[in-house]
């Protein structure tokens, strides 16, 4: 068979394939999904943040005139998690409350209005217990358990050392420790969760659309709430709003709005709002990091110490892998040896976080290129020069046995060295400006699912029929990332033909193979893989049947896309003339192609939960950040982002640059303003006034360059592009501060207060500079 | 409890006039999605903070959670499924899709309103027109990059020829 004539979509400048229903308004969100006879349903949420719960009284709620269908913690003894380890949390609570908004009943009824008077009517008693807000207070002695299997209201304990922490501490020449507090971060994607459930009391069938990223972890975890059998159930993502973590798991809010509709014996809509968006959370947890570095004067490291504290809220969901990243990702960026990594999951009476983009590695990445720029200064090297000394060889494994095939850091970082200007301009910019440089990596995928059952690790299919229209089949969740533009692509690339031919049908899983889903950045490698073996089993039909036509040997075919011949001299068939050929003995054709990773990418066994980190490949990203910081006031401007992310090979310039620069923004956010802060456990951020997101006013450019190391493995060399380069944007950010005013910030967000005070700390220090200072 | 107050409104919905019985405190947002079916306009928080909603009332941007449908009487009301010409999309539109300045799409609506808007009464904005005209829009997806792109891609389009 002859190579195809490739189309060139792939590498190219390609708007989504879903792009004219959203600038349209044609594209159907959960909530737009709106019928004749649909019931409103709400949730009634906890008001205490650790109570027994004594009663949950809802008989003059019942009583309301439209109320339809009332459901409590009493009718769900069920639990739900996304790690099989884990499953631990009732769609309502039952036997106690564990943080302020947990739902606890729930109410459908004619309208919202309604709904919403029955809600008032529910009567919650409770007995109060001590309730913990921090990490250090859930774990101090003699602390209440938030949950009776967790002692010390520990969810996760991880301890490793690999190579000698101590001998590599005494080879160094300068041995420094920072302490770094990360606020705790919520995704806050654009829409706010919504579920519609459909119960067809006759058949006994569930259908529940929900803005998921995750369809079938929603349909494994519905089958378990209901206890009904999972064929029994059909789950359909319609468009959905973002993402970026918080929908990686079956979430409350469709297991509730299923429960009702099967009391109901009908259709439920349930639209949480913004404050109730923000309390489902599954957010970056609040992190304290304690990180000792040991360094050679030639910038090499020699030794690392990382503890690291989570306070992961009242839930486990993925909060035992979160705690792993941190520790396993120290890894796979640079060459390092001596390793020791303390990790705590904590269990706290706050809403339970989960996988916030670039999961589990943020927080602790910002902590060493923060240490890593400052002993740079101490020991008098460029910031780019010590990252250098410290270079991974490709290919290579990890001591922690992650598998590491293609690398390209090096000229990630060569490239925002040139195009920042970086060498004229660092150090010699005028008064309050500075720039920052830092790096970040992510996986394209964990190597080993969530929920492991022996099959292929994604599986495609596509269909072609008489009127030559191919269909690809998938149930890779699109999200606004991408996915489905991709796999468009992918397929008219290896069929050589133009995307016009090819449709694509997603999010429903009557209809589509099954899917992990659309997190850890999984879905261009392994969907993307599959999707090229599904377009290539179908090449090879339509190869042989134009062989069987033109009377030839399917290796004499030369496949032009749009053109079968037989040698160039042949006239050859038309794409329609070789479908209506193939279709002769087996009508409608359905070609499979499938995915799985290979044993090397899964991670060792040198520690319990060594497996996560491993992936098929790493992205690698490097940024430099310009700032201007206004020392009256602390307020920081970030002028200028130039960041270059090495994708494999960039399926789509257009979205990686646009993954790309939403990543970096998502960092910007996380490093300069956005909190969710609680009183008492109280969230008062629960809008996005007080949760302060980058507005276009405050947003910089962004200028991207993609590198391509082209990976072995990845499909046409591609890795992933959409989270790697969140990372770096927080310490590049802190350390372009500290260049523009020698104040170093460990605790995020650098507010304008913060920035402030720790200029008036040094001006204070300063016998010169704090000379009658008015404060 | 008491049913609230209705009375009629009479509009121009997208270029057709229409007229409905609606209750005093219902919202224009509600009105639009909920009575007439009109899903393009997006529900994105709990009142004014971001922006998805936003619609044109007498070609200006208005915030449609923060409107009473009662108060839009007589005027001209303009959603997202109002552009574009014999089913083909216009400029700021193309704009947002060919530039990507929509990712997941959500916001999409509210800032190409907005747009629209900003391009009708300013067809030759500069990045601070823009910059100033969706500040009360918020993005998760993009980091507004390629959001200041289309716009200004739209308005090029605009003065092609091609509606805002």
């Amino acid at each position: 068979m002859n190579e195809i004539v490739p189309t060139h979509t792939i590498g190219g400048y390609v708007p989504m394939v879903d792009g004219p229903e959203k600038v349209s308004g044609r594209a159907k969100y959960t909530a737009d999904l709106i019928n004749p006879g649909m019931l409103a349903g709400r949730i009634f949420r906890s008001p205490y943040s650790h109570a027994e719960i004594i009663d949950v009284d809802v008989s003059a709620a019942l009583q309301l005139p439209g109320v339809k269908a009332i459901v409590t913690g009493a009718d769900c003894d069920k639990t739900f998690g996304v790690l099989p380890i884990a499953r631990s949390e009732h769609p309502m609570a039952r036997d106690k409350v564990r943080y302020r908004g947990e739902p606890v009943a729930a109410v459908a009824a004619v309208d919202d209005a309604t709904a919403k008077r029955a809600i008032a009517l529910i009567k919650l008693t409770v007995r109060e217990l001590p309730a913990y807000y921090t990490s250090q207070e859930a774990m101090a002695e003699g602390a209440t358990t938030i949950h009776a299997r967790k002692a010390g209201n520990i969810e996760r304990d991880v301890l490793f050392e690999l190579g000698n922490v101590e001998q590599g501490f005494q080879g160094a020449d300068l041995v420094r420790e920072g302490r770094y507090d990360c606020a705790e971060v919520c995704q806050n994607q654009m829409e706010m969760h919504a579920a519609v459930a459909e119960y067809d009391a006759v058949r006994e069938r569930m259908t529940v659309h929900a803005s998921t990223q995750v369809p079938y972890y929603v349909h494994l975890m519905l089958a378990q709430i209901l206890d009904m059998d999972m064929s029994k159930i059909r789950v359909i993502k319609p468009h959905v709003g973002g993402g970026f973590g918080c929908r990686t798991e079956a979430l409350n809010v469709e297991l509730i709005t299923a429960l009702l509709a099967r009391r109901a014996g009908g259709s439920v809509r349930m639209m949480i709002n913004r404050e109730e968006t923000f309390i489902t959370h599954r957010g970056r947890p609040q992190t304290d990091i304690r990180l000792k570095l040991g360094m050679r004067k030639d910038g090499k490291i020699t030794a690392v110490e990382c503890e690291c504290y989570q306070r992961g809220g009242a839930h486990s969901g993925y909060g035992v892998v979160t705690i792993l990243y941190a520790g396993s990702m120290l890894y796979a960026i640079y060459d390092l040896h001596n390793v020791k990594y303390i990790g705590k999951r904590v269990l706290t009476n706050t809403p339970p976080c989960g996988a916030f983009r670039g999961h589990g590695t943020v927080d602790v990445r910002f902590a060493f290129e923060s240490l890593l720029d400052e002993m740079a200064g101490e020991l008098g090297l460029d910031p780019m020069a010590v990252r250098r000394a410290n270079y991974l060889t490709a290919p290579t494994f990890t001591d922690n046995d992650l598998m590491v095939n293609s690398y390209g850091l090096p000229e990630c970082v060569d490239w925002v060295e040139q195009v920042s200007g970086w060498t004229a301009r660092k150090g010699k910019l005028p008064k309050g400006k500075g720039l920052g440089f830092a790096c970040s990596h992510y996986i394209s995928g964990a190597s080993r699912p969530v929920n492991w059952t022996g099959e292929p690790h994604a599986t495609v299919k596509i269909k072609l029929d008489f009127d030559g229209s191919i269909v690809v089949l998938s149930g890779a969740a699109e999200i606004g990332q991408g996915s489905s533009t991709i796999l468009v692509q992918t397929v008219a690339e290896v069929l050589g033909l133009d995307l016009s031919r090819i449709r694509i049908v997603t999010g429903d899983s009557e209809v589509v193979p099954k899917d992990n889903g659309s997190y850890s950045s999984r879905v261009t490698f392994m969907v993307g893989n599959a999707a090229i073996d599904a377009a290539q089993n179908l090449k090879r039909v339509l190869v042989a049947a134009a062989a069987r036509k033109l009377d030839a040997k399917p290796e004499e075919i030369e496949c032009l896309g749009e053109l079968y011949r037989a040698g160039a001299q042949d006239k050859g068939l038309s794409f329609n003339e070789v479908v209506t050929e193939a279709l002769k003995d087996t009508g409608t054709i359905t070609v499979t192609g499938n995915y799985s990773t290979i044993p090397e990418s899964h991670g060792g066994k040198k520690y319990r939960g060594a497996a996560i980190g491993g992936t098929m490949g790493y992205s690698y990203s490097a940024q430099v950040v310009e700032v201007s910081v206004d020392e009256d006031t602390g307020v920081v401007t970030v002028d200028k982002v130039w960041v270059a992310h090495d994708c494999g090979k960039a399926l789509n310039r257009l979205t990686v640059e646009g993954q790309v620069q939403g990543s970096v923004w998502m960092g910007l956010g996380q490093a300069m303003s956005e909190e969710t802060a609680y009183h008492e456990g109280l969230l008062i951020t629960g809008n996005m006034l007080d949760y302060r997101v980058p507005t276009i006013q405050d947003s910089p450019p962004i200028e991207v360059g993609i590198v391509e190391s082209n990976d072995p493995h990845g499909p046409f060399g591609a890795k992933e592009a959409g989270e790697g380069s969140l990372a770096a944007f927080l310490p590049a950010l802190t350390n372009a501060i500290a260049d523009a005013t020698g104040v170093r910030l460990n605790d995020l967000p650098a507010t304008p207060d913060r920035v402030f005070a720790a200029m008036e700390k040094r001006r204070r220090a300063s016998p010169i500079r704090g000379n009658g200072r008015a404060v | 409890m008491a049913r609230p107050l209705a009375r009629i409104l009479e509009l121009t919905l997208n270029g057709r006039p229409r007229v409905d019985a609606v209750p005093d405190n219902l919202l224009l947002l509600d009105y639009l999605r909920e009575v007439v079916g009109l899903t393009g306009t997006k529900t994105g928080c709990d009142g004014g903070e971001c922006g998805a909603c936003t619609v044109l009332v007498d070609d200006q941007p208005r915030l449609s959670c923060l409107t009473l449908a009662a108060g839009v009487r007589g005027q001209r009301v303009d959603t997202v499924e109002s552009l574009g010409a014999d089913g083909h999309l216009s400029a700021v539109q193309r704009g947002f899709h060919e530039k990507l300045g929509a990712q997941c799409g959500y916001c999409t609506p509210g800032f190409i309103m907005a747009s629209a808007g900003l391009l009708r009464r300013n067809p030759r904005p500069s990045e601070d027109d823009i910059r100033s005209a969706l500040g009360s829009n918020i993005c998760r997806c993009t980091g507004y990059v390629k959001i200041i792109e289309a716009v200004k891609y739209a308005a090029e389009l605009n003065a092609a020829g091609v509606a805002p």
